[in-house]
């Protein structure tokens, strides 16, 4: 429909699209404000957030808050070990995804009956917290970094995207790979994976952000604060105000003065950025596979 | 005589179904082998545990092990029964998942359709990168957010309400007003990222109803309310149904990063309840026939949505 074509808008339309922005510019503000007050908060003086007088700028911008966050060795060793299990975690799901989703988007798969329920079955029922935990427990398993990565190791959605995925690619191309010669190892690595980069981005990105934000395993499973993910060394940080008392106790010993908002929020925006500067490619992806998941495999 | 030849004639014809997938399975035994992993996963991480339920029937202890501990039936469920707690849990659970259903059910919808009347292209798509963002939030860091913001004396919020002259409102720490709160950050939190759904199946709308409308003098807000809304009405029914499906689930990571101990009362759910009674205080077996319990009523109710679903349109999850 061209502009020039188009019937002129009537007074209630443009009322009605007016209200429409407002509505949906306050809702977009109510996500990005409290990022924008945290980061004020962070960037101010002890002083203006003893007096609550920080709301979306900074006052007296200092970076003791983040100087006593990034000299918290504890803190950086968690993040040096979350970083250590995603990019493990990455690497073992996307093997483990593909090595269940390539056979099972061939259509004539012998067994494929017997195989599908069996899979399928475990989104909608599973042994629950404690029996996980036995299971790891008597694996010995416990406080290592492979209970945060095998229990996941596939997760049957993002196995389901990446078969959707492969189902997609015309069978002509695999047939010709088939009367040239190829193997079921060769179409599946020189045919299929090339063709399939963009979605197994996607599935990476999934598998990392979901590793990088998850927390209950954390809690649960590792119990030496020496291994503790960033997320659970956060959790302690954040809401307990015990935690809070020992990462200023090590900005007492610079010499900052530091108050208690003024650190939340830093240690808040020092896990909020690394999500922030993977998110402009995360959500390209994300809304694709969205997508992809929508259609039916 | 005639016997025998029926028999080996049924032999014959059970060769005959068999041969071809002994040939496929010959000819792809590369696929085999690439499953036996997922399969050895699947059986060590889904199947075992599931095995592991039984401890659920058992007066099982960690020292004892699950073979040495007794059959005892029944009675970790009727143990769990008369811990006061524990219908506690299952009550927080529904009130919160109702309300959520409510309010958050709608909003996404509400969303995408007026994310379908903006034209102007860069705002739309700077808005829903905005609106999107939360989705991508750890819940530790929601958590963060909102103890921050919503703290009673320090937080940005009653800052705000005192400097008009309004009364410091208790966000956090009074039973009412958590659950206000719950109910307020989960439809935040899923808002934007739940209009996906519906934006993708306005796209599918046939445009020449919106022309023939615009003909007849047809207003946005009715083009809104009598074309974009009943379009996209299976969509929405489905997404119901399979809301409904999940109400004995609940997360565990939202409800422990945002409730404290004021409001056990009502944020105590089976997800936190289970952990605090198996991980903490190591009562594996009777917090086992807890999560049994809810884990049962949940595939029910699954099941149940599922087919519902499929009875309505060919979409389902199976």
């Amino acid at each position: 429909m061209s502009r020039k074509n188009k019937i002129r808008d009537s007074v209630a339309d443009r009322v009605f699209q007016v209200v429409v922005v407002v509505i949906v510019t306050i809702i977009t503000l109510t996500c990005i404000l409290p990022i924008i007050n945290i980061l004020a908060s962070s960037l101010s003086s002890a002083n203006a957030n003893n007096a609550n007088a920080v709301t979306f700028w900074p006052i007296e911008i200092t970076l003791d808050a983040y100087k006593s966050v990034v000299t918290n060795g504890a803190l950086i060793r968690s993040m040096f070990f979350s970083i250590y299990i995603t990019i493990l975690t990455v690497a073992i799901t996307l093997v483990m995804t593909i090595l269940c989703a390539y056979p099972l988007s061939h259509r004539d798969l012998v067994g494929k009956s017997i195989l599908w329920p069996f899979i399928m079955f475990t989104m909608y029922f599973g042994g629950g917290m404690i029996p996980s935990y036995l299971l790891l427990n008597s694996l010995k398993l416990l406080n290592t970094e492979w209970c945060l990565v095998l229990p996941g190791a596939i997760s049957t959605y993002n196995m389901i995207l990446m078969r959707t995925y492969f189902s997609s690619i015309p069978d002509a191309l695999r047939e010709s790979a088939t009367i040239d010669g190829a193997n079921d190892f060769v179409t599946l690595t020189r045919i299929m994976l090339p063709l399939s980069k963009s979605m197994l981005a996607t599935i990476a990105l999934f598998y990392a952000v979901g590793r990088w934000n998850a927390v209950t395993d954390g809690m649960i499973y590792i119990n030496e604060p020496e291994k503790y993910i960033l997320q659970v060394r956060l959790k302690n940080i954040i809401l307990n105000a015990q935690g809070l008392d020992e990462l200023m106790a090590e900005g007492a010993n610079m010499e900052f003065s530091l108050n208690t908002t003024q650190m939340r929020c830093a240690t808040l925006m020092f896990s909020l950025i690394p999500v922030l500067i993977v998110y402009p490619f995360l959500q390209k992806y994300f809304v694709k596979g969205v997508m992809i998941g929508s259609v039916k495999g | 005589m005639a016997l025998q030849n029926q028999y080996t004639s049924g032999q014959r014809s059970f060769r005959q179904k068999l041969a071809p997938k002994l040939i496929y399975i010959r000819n792809h035994y590369f696929l085999y082998l690439m499953l036996v992993f997922p399969v050895a996963y699947y059986i060590l991480f889904h199947y075992v545990p599931m095995y592991g339920i039984g401890i659920a029937f058992r007066d099982y202890s960690i020292f004892t092990g699950a073979r040495a501990s007794t059959w005892t039936g029944f009675l970790n469920f009727s143990k769990i029964f008369a811990i006061a707690e524990f219908s506690r849990a299952i009550r927080n659970t529904l009130v919160l998942n109702v309300l959520t259903l409510v309010f958050g059910f709608p909003a996404p919808i509400i969303l995408a359709l007026m994310l379908n009347e903006i034209r102007a292209g860069l705002y739309k798509k700077l808005s829903q990168t905005i609106l999107y963002l939360p989705h991508f939030l750890s819940w530790v860091i929601i958590g963060g957010l909102v103890t921050t913001l919503f703290a009673t004396t320090s937080g940005l919020i009653n800052k705000g309400l005192t400097s008009i002259g309004l009364p410091a409102v208790p966000w956090l720490s009074d039973n009412g007003w958590w659950i206000f709160m719950y109910v307020f950050v989960t439809v935040w939190q899923g808002i934007g990222w739940g209009a996906i759904v519906y934006l993708s199946a306005i796209t599918g709308i046939d445009q020449e109803m919106y022309e023939a409308a615009k003909v007849d003098g047809c207003s946005r807000f009715k083009m809104m309310t009598k074309i974009t809304l009943p379009s996209i009405r299976t969509t929405i029914v489905i997404m119901l149904i399979l809301r409904v499906g999940g109400m004995m689930s609940i997360g565990f990571e939202k409800p422990q990063m945002l409730k404290n101990v004021m409001v056990n009362e009502v944020g105590d759910v089976i997800s936190t309840f289970i952990y605090r009674y198996g991980i903490e205080n190591n009562k594996f077996a009777i917090s086992t026939a807890g999560g049994l319990l809810q884990s049962v009523i949940n595939f029910a109710l699954v099941m149940t949505a599922n087919s519902l679903s499929r009875k309505i349109s060919d979409e389902s999850i199976w």
